[in-house]
């Protein structure tokens, strides 16, 4: 290990409501593989996207090979050095291999782009890192792995010091992560500094030599990767904080009928044989990190995705539901973790938006009953306590808290009686959020049954009555709220099989 | 996400004939075998004249609006474009006593003027392709009739002064009239294939339509190139009109909208996708060699104008689901 390359210094940023960073700081060796771990939300992403221009950092120095820098898009970081390699990548897909690698510095020939040159010249890079992809292959045919190798090859192609990987291993298959670790163990050797983030233990322990954990935007400390446990590095993720009132106990009393029951579902990668029950006025809470595929089995068994397989029960009985509309007729609802794009239509009203579901029901004729609209909305505005001058108001002028109250009333309005809530506090303030709590039991309690997607441990723990855990598709546990803990649910859904 | 076996797998062969271009070469023939034995007054030799006299502008629109296409635009403005220029071109050399080389520069520089208004509306206020050239295509209906007070244009007739231009795309021999445009326009499809394969300008263009924030992130000025894929556009939309000019004999102001339709609907059945990154001149090529069959070819069986249009509609849905189902096979 060699000389610092990149020191962050008490980088701070806030955004509006949140303290994202308080005063981190991180350093990167010539020649390490640094991890950067910490739950979703902690601040990993942010901090890298100071670090490479995208956000501009409110206070603190970064220091890069002995200058202070401050870059003001990815392409000056790049320039200088540093490059992410995306989760989500950043390929042209109608290009061949070499022409994304060389895209923006094409060889000419006679005014003509050299495309031989090229292909040979990306040749050569992939047998320097033992990787196997031919140069004039379509970019867009090759699996996610690959693309992803092609990234780092561009990377080290334009002579990068610092690589960034923010979650590689989430789409890879086994053979490739192997095969994407020998290229780092490669870079490594080369002197290169490479920050690495992931949630995966077992890789975490594999490939780096110290971890730099996160938590709640704060830095809360370094260890040496050998010298320390699995769970040391997961008491540091989650800390010793006291949330307010988990929950002790199950509200559901044993031998509460089922109301919703998943056999077997299969959809994509992302959905493999997941099967789970639903008791009436239950809170299930559904955890694990961040695309382990708790969303996409919701959609699938709401119809917004196409299944493979797999049954779906309602009040015991089987249900068709391929679309959302037989969904909703099932008195089935999904309240999407982004209510934005998939839940409200901003610049309309509070009313317009919570009769959507069912204004049928608020027609007379072919025409819409104003009146009755205003009514019922009103009550339900009154009923969530939902802050707003009038029911007219535009959605797009409500804080988050109340948008979220929005789309509850819509589907109540709806006589929804399974309720999917996706992150239903993600974006809202504190207060607001207790507020969406009391609400949630108290849908409970009338015998509503809810499933609850959150990333957000302490909010599982606080609403949930049982738990279930999933990973890369799959469940991997179930926990009463008795028994859980942050700890049993965080290795649950680390648990790669 | 698993691919092992990709869309373009197979012989070379096969995939000539999986990829859309393959398609419409085989459907340029199927189209042609079928006039040629179903009508015999369409096996004269005059159906190639008329033929080319229609193609030529719609070619060259076509291939100009493949650039903006490819970027995952459109241009609208095609259509009014050729007919609001061409008048231009006739006010300079009827109104204004300019030789004919000087119309057909004049017209050529309109289009490009357009185009890169088109590009730099689209790159640096970032508005949607198709509101922006919808409003150009309006702005440039009313400026040939303002321009030229209402006039129809007339290019200069064979005989009279200025009469080359009528022979720029055909010539008299012997009593026959040979097409000698064929020759520019294999001239002009052989450069501008190498322009959209081989050069910066095909291979941003291409990158542009198919992953805009990615180009960007590469370092490449966006704005720069989007305004070149317009400005391409304009280049040919002046070239068309001169085309157009030279082909018939009165020009109507206020005319032209619908043209734009057929060289977009030539460009799409040609392979070219609407939602970008996907496209070559070749395809544009045959796309418009089967809209003017079937517009040439269909009154020989019988049916006019009105089942002309139905028939190009059908065939143009025919053509995007293809490349809407090749996309989604893609994709997931």
């Amino acid at each position: 290990m060699g000389e610092i390359i990149l020191t962050m210094k008490d980088i701070d940023k806030t955004f509006p409501g949140v303290h994202a960073l308080d005063h981190v700081s991180l350093d990167v060796k010539k020649g390490e593989v640094l991890a950067l771990m910490g739950e979703n939300g902690a601040g990993k992403s942010t901090l890298m996207k100071v670090l490479t221009g995208i956000y501009k950092k409110d206070s603190g120095t970064i220091t890069y090979e002995g200058r202070e820098i401050e870059f003001k898009n990815p392409h000056e970081a790049q320039e200088a050095g540093i490059v992410i390699v995306h989760q989500e990548l950043n390929m042209i897909g109608h290009l061949t291999v070499a022409q994304n690698i060389f895209i923006g510095r094409e060889p000419l020939n006679g005014g003509l782009i050299d495309d031989a040159k090229m292909n040979r010249d990306a040749k050569k890079l992939f047998e320097k890192l033992k990787i196997e992809i031919d140069p004039t292959e379509k970019m867009n045919l090759l699996t996610i792995g690959k693309q992803q190798m092609c990234e780092i090859a561009k990377a080290i192609s334009r002579n990068a010091k610092l690589i960034i990987f923010d979650e590689p291993s989430a789409a890879l298959t086994d053979a490739e992560i192997e095969q994407l670790f020998t290229i780092i163990r490669d870079l490594r050797e080369q002197q290169l500094g490479i920050i690495y983030i992931s949630h995966r233990m077992d890789e975490i322990k594999k490939i780096t030599d110290r971890v730099t954990v996160m938590r709640d935007g704060c830095n809360v400390g370094t260890l040496i990767t050998k010298d320390c446990t699995k769970d040391d590095i997961i008491n540091m993720m989650i800390g010793h904080v006291i949330y307010a009132a988990p929950k002790t106990e199950s509200h559901v009393k044993p031998g509460t009928p089922v109301v919703l029951k998943a056999e077997h579902i299969n959809a994509g990668r992302m959905v493999r044989d997941v099967s789970f029950e639903l008791h009436k006025g239950e809170i299930l809470g559904f955890s694990g990190l961040m695309g382990a595929g708790r969303t996409e089995t919701a959609r699938a068994i709401f119809g917004a995705d196409a299944r493979e397989s797999g049954d779906i029960y309602i009040n015991g009985e089987k249900v068709k539901i391929t679309r959302p509309e037989e969904a909703v007729s099932a008195g089935l609802s999904y309240l999407s973790e982004d209510r934005k794009q998939f839940g409200l239509a901003l610049k309309k009203s509070i009313v317009e938006n919570s009769t959507l579901t069912c204004l049928p029901k608020f027609c007379r004729r072919q025409f819409i009953d104003k009146k009755k609209e205003k009514e019922v909305t009103q009550k339900y505005v009154d009923m969530l306590q939902l802050k707003t001058p009038g029911v007219d108001q535009l959605v797009i002028n409500l804080s988050g808290g109340n948008q979220q109250k929005v789309v509850i009333g819509k589907w109540l309005i709806g006589d929804a009686d399974i309720l999917i809530f996706d992150e239903p506090t993600r974006g809202i303030d504190v207060g607001a959020k207790e507020e969406i709590y009391e609400l949630m039991n108290r849908l409970a309690d009338e015998g509503k049954s809810i499933i609850m997607i959150s990333s957000e441990l302490a909010e599982i723990l606080r609403m949930s009555d049982r738990i279930i855990v999933m990973c890369e598709g799959k469940i991997t546990g179930e926990l009463d709220i008795a028994e859980a803990t942050q700890a049993k649910i965080m290795n649950l859904a680390t648990m790669r099989n | 996400m698993e691919k092992k076996k990709n869309a373009a797998g197979g012989s070379p062969l096969a995939r000539v004939f999986k990829s859309q271009e393959g398609i419409a070469f085989a459907a340029t023939i199927i189209l042609f075998v079928f006039f040629i034995v179903a009508s015999k007054s369409f096996r004269r030799y005059t159906t190639i004249v008329t033929l080319c006299n229609y193609m030529y502008y719609i070619l060259l629109m076509a291939i100009g609006v493949t650039f903006p296409l490819i970027t995952a635009g459109v241009d609208l403005s095609l259509g009014t474009g050729v007919v609001c220029y061409s008048i231009i071109g006739s006010f300079i050399i009827n109104q204004m006593g300019m030789p004919v080389g000087v119309g057909m520069l004049v017209t050529i520089l309109m289009g490009v003027l357009f185009g890169v208004i088109n590009g730099v509306i689209i790159a640096t206020l970032e508005l949607p392709p198709f509101i922006t050239t919808l409003c150009t295509m309006m702005i440039v209906r009313g400026l040939g009739s303002i321009l030229t007070g209402g006039l129809s244009g007339v290019w200069p007739m064979e005989g009279s002064k200025g009469g080359w231009c009528r022979n720029i795309l055909k010539v008299k021999a012997n009593g026959k009239i040979i097409p000698i445009g064929i020759i520019w326009m294999i001239i002009i499809l052989v450069i501008m294939s190498v322009i959209l394969r081989k050069t910066k300008v095909g291979r941003y263009i291409i990158a542009l339509g198919s992953n805009k924030e990615a180009l960007r992130l590469s370092g490449v000025n966006v704005a720069k190139w989007t305004i070149v894929a317009y400005s391409i556009c304009g280049l040919f939309t002046g070239l068309a009109a001169i085309a157009y000019a030279c082909t018939f004999s009165n020009i109507t102001p206020g005319t032209g909208a619908g043209l734009e339709l057929d060289a977009i609907g030539g460009a799409i059945i040609g392979g070219t996708s609407m939602t970008g990154g996907v496209g070559s001149i070749a395809g544009t090529f045959l796309g418009v060699l089967i809209i003017s069959l079937l517009k040439t070819g269909l009154p020989y069986v019988g049916l006019q104008a009105n089942w002309q249009q139905i028939i190009t509609g059908i065939v143009l849905i025919a053509a995007v689901t293809i490349d809407v189902l090749q996309h989604r096979k893609k994709t997931t």
